[in-house]
């Protein structure tokens, strides 16, 4: 058993027509991004607290949490924006108390809060334990929050001037057009399932962006090579040749990255848990963008381009398709 | 594709052995025959993974500034009086970071410019004046400090700064601090196990500017104090407030020691000082002088006390006495002791994390990072048969020589560090998928074994490395510009990338020659 493989994604041979579902593909890849722009301003992403600012404080109390308690002393000492949530699963949900504070205007002020927070505790819940705290003033969320911008466009650039380079710039502009509308999906997801957009979601979307890359790369590669081999065949049945003979490829790939981060999503904990679903619903829109997205984006840009001189354009389909 | 040179063979074996010796550290204690001259480093854990508080702190440089110019207008008015020249309107411009001033008499020009030259000093920094005097033809003299001068006055402050809270942290107790500048103005400050981190920030967030000032009897707190004097709270009331001379008797600067002790006769605790040489005459001048009136001991604007001077103290030593706890005269002394910071320091960011948390979190990803890696793993064998198992071994070896970079490296885990590496698992075997399915093809197209697996390696590679260029590329853009946890994340991923290139390809590629030149199958178990 050690010896065979087992199992394939999609037989041999596999001959499916994808460039006919291009309109279709492209289409609902426009609505979805266009939902998703939608969402983005209304009702918004749910920003961390690295690009808000505030004050999350983790504490797990002794006895089960009593909410209404905390929430009075709270008040007492003058923090009414202070907002209450359990966290944790099972039966730390009844200890683990999250609160969270909005941005102060200095420092200082956000310094004291802290402190009235753990005194209004000490009377509240005595005993409770403060996990973590976190605190980010105003200042830094805004630079924050302008350094992972700039680290997203800025990779953009990269990987744009890179496929650029080694690529035609059909290929190039294809990619980035695609990457840009499964980041847009990416947000939508996020702005849906209210996982904060913090810099580890940041480094999520990157990592989508990086990984979805490969993926057009891989496809793009037999492109290239078959506009080599088959030097009359239509670009849209190259382009469908070159879909099919990658699937296993494709989905192979993405299938162990997807496989790697599953574990993460569920068993990962708060911290992690929003950036491994992102990263499981990026590789799945990554895949289905290579096919069905960068793919008709060639074939439109590339139909009377992508042909060296030396094929004639209108030459019939002499060669057989396919391989041998 | 078979020929590996002997000395090629030894090299990827040799590594791959570094690579599990040099991760050694991370899975066991140091055994006795370890040998000296060999590392024993271990990847440092992130301090979201051990616990630990992080602090981002802003010097507040427009105090510097405002303290800077506030000095230039009194030496400029000494400077004046000392000449004997008389001027008009002296007064700091904050925002063009000049002082300027106005001569009665124009033919004072020359004289004023011998007298406020005096004040230039030369910047060893900037290789230029610290200060530049110009008299202008109507009488009106502007002291300008260059801008090249205030920028490395600036780093001087921060650098200052780190210093003394380097002292502080020091003083308290907290083992292994790591205190660093970044940017122009920014502090940040790790303490690794201090998950409350209260009594740090109070050390921090103090200033300690500690002064001695006569108290004006004569005046009353309510009203508008008398030119010379100001109003100040007191520390322990805030709606209770006192007259004091503006001029300072004794600056904190002169400070030899401090120490916190408990008074004999009370049992209260209190703190006791010693002054320098030039603080102790000051001290003894003052006193001397003022027997029998109240002398008020003030710490950043804030009068802790105003005892009355019984008799003249030429000893140069005192005694602050208030409602302390020992901690707090402890941490009093120990404030008096490091030193006043040069500017207010304000706590912008602050991450702590306590252990329970740490230990939690390392739990999770340990778990996360085993199953994915087993799902990896079954992945590879049911799809690629043998071939996937060469490529589940290769994944174990990247796994090892990957801890064995980041402990070498120094690198810091951090829990999205714990991702990456995870990230990196299923990545890792991107580059054994591409060429099994090129080989695969090749078998397909009618190609022998050999012929096979050499044109699958050979046309795999450029997709192989475009592919991970790519992910390179943006995650060194995330490096250059993410936080710390961030960075964490991008280096294991950077590192991981560079060693799967030499497992998925290099060692695979071996693993497969020597099991074709022993085997020499018909045909491939594709």
């Amino acid at each position: 058993m050690f010896m065979k493989p087992m199992f394939r994604f999609v037989p041999d041979g596999t001959r499916i027509k994808f460039m006919k579902g291009r309109f279709a593909g492209l289409i609902v890849s426009a609505i979805l991004s266009s939902a998703s722009i939608g969402l983005f301003f209304y009702p918004g992403l749910n920003l961390g607290l690295d690009f808000k600012g505030g004050v999350v404080i983790q504490v797990n109390t002794p006895q089960k949490a009593d909410f209404s308690a905390l929430r009075g002393a709270l008040a007492k000492a003058g923090l009414t924006d202070a907002a209450l949530q359990s966290f944790g699963t099972g039966a730390a949900a009844d200890h683990g108390v999250l609160i969270s504070l909005e941005s102060r205007q200095t420092a200082g002020q956000t310094q004291t809060a802290i402190t009235e927070v753990e005194t209004a505790l000490a009377s509240a819940a005595p005993g409770a334990k403060i996990l973590s705290t976190q605190a980010i003033g105003a200042s830094v969320s805004d630079q924050l929050f302008t350094q992972g911008l700039e680290a997203l466009g800025l990779s953009f650039v990269m990987i744009l001037a890179y496929i650029w380079f080694r690529f035609e710039w059909q290929f190039a502009v294809g990619a980035v057009a695609t990457l840009i509308l499964d980041t847009t999906k990416t947000i939508g997801f996020m702005v849906i399932t209210r996982i904060p957009f913090d810099l580890v979601t940041i480094a999520a979307i990157l990592t989508v962006i990086g990984y979805s890359t490969n993926d057009k790369v891989v496809v793009y590669d037999r492109m290239r090579e078959n506009l080599r081999k088959f030097k009359t065949m239509p670009l849209r049945e190259l382009i469908d040749l070159s879909i099919n003979e990658t699937l296993n490829r494709t989905l192979g790939t993405s299938g162990t990255v997807f496989l790697a981060a599953l574990p993460l999503a569920l068993f990962g904990g708060s911290a992690l848990s929003g950036f491994a679903w992102i990263m499981l619903f990026g590789i799945v829109v990554g895949t289905s963008s290579s096919i069905f997205i960068a793919a008709p984006i060639l074939l439109f840009l590339g139909e009377h381009r992508l042909r060296r001189s030396s094929a004639p354009p209108k030459a019939p389909a002499d060669t057989k398709p396919a391989k041998s | 594709m078979l020929y590996f040179s002997r000395a090629k063979t030894y090299a990827i074996a040799g590594l791959c052995a570094l690579g599990i010796l040099f991760s050694l550290p991370n899975l066991a204690p140091r055994p006795n025959f370890w040998p000296g001259f060999l590392p024993w480093n271990q990847v440092h854990l992130g301090l979201d993974l051990r616990g630990g508080s992080y602090l981002l702190l802003q010097l507040d440089l427009g105090a510097v500034e405002k303290q800077d110019l506030a000095n230039l207008v009194d030496s400029a008015r000494q400077a004046m009086r000392k000449a004997n020249l008389g001027y008009t309107g002296l007064h700091g411009d904050a925002s063009h970071n000049q002082v300027t001033l106005h001569l009665l008499h124009n033919e004072d020009a020359a004289a004023a410019q011998a007298a406020l030259g005096k004040l230039i000093t030369f910047n060893q920094t900037t290789g230029g004046a610290n200060l530049l005097v110009n008299v202008g033809s109507d009488g009106t003299v502007t002291l300008q400090v260059p801008h090249q001068a205030q920028v490395a006055r600036e780093s001087q402050a921060v650098d200052q700064s780190i210093t003394i809270i380097q002292r502080r942290i020091d003083g308290s107790g907290v083992l292994n601090p790591q205190i660093a500048r970044q940017g122009s103005d920014q502090i940040v400050v790790q303490l690794p196990g201090v998950s409350d981190p209260e009594r740090i920030r109070a050390l921090i967030g103090t200033t300690a500017h500690m002064t001695f000032q006569l108290v004006d009897t004569t005046a009353q707190p309510s009203g508008p104090p008398p030119v010379g004097d100001e109003v100040l709270p007191m520390q322990n009331d805030p709606n209770q407030s006192m007259v004091v001379n503006a001029s300072v008797a004794v600056d904190g600067a002169d400070l030899q020691n401090a120490q916190a002790s408990t008074d004999p006769q009370s049992g209260n605790w209190v703190v006791n000082f010693t002054l320098n040489s030039v603080g102790a005459r000051e001290f003894a001048d003052v006193t001397t002088e003022n027997v029998g009136k109240p002398f008020a001991i003030i710490l950043d604007g804030k009068i802790i006390s105003a005892p009355v001077i019984r008799e003249p103290i030429t000893g140069g030593s005192g005694q602050i006495t208030g409602n302390y706890s020992a901690q707090q005269a402890t941490d009093f002394a120990l404030l008096l002791r490091a030193g006043a910071l040069p500017a207010p320091l304000s706590i912008v960011e602050e991450q702590s994390v306590g252990p329970e948390l740490g230990a939690d979190a390392i739990k999770a990803g340990a778990l996360s990072l085993g199953l994915g890696f087993v799902l990896v793993l079954v992945f590879m064998a049911t799809f690629y048969g043998l071939f996937g198992w060469f490529a589940n071994i290769a994944l174990l070896m990247n796994l090892f020589i990957m801890l064995a970079v980041l402990s070498v490296m120094g690198a810091t885990l951090t829990l999205p560090g714990m991702a990456g590496i995870l990230l990196t698992l299923g990545m890792a075997v991107d580059a054994n998928v591409l060429i099994n399915e090129r080989v695969r093809e090749e078998v397909k197209n009618g190609r022998k074994p050999l012929a096979a697996l050499e044109a699958g390696y050979s046309r795999a590679y450029g997709t192989i490395i475009d592919s991970n260029v790519t992910t390179l590329l943006a995650h060194v853009t995330l490096f250059i510009f993410g936080s710390p946890p961030v960075r964490g994340f991008a280096v294991t991923i950077c590192v991981g990338i560079i060693t799967t290139l030499f497992t998925a390809t290099v060692l695979v590629r071996l693993i497969t020659s020597r099991w074709y030149i022993s085997r020499r199958p018909a045909a491939l178990p594709v």
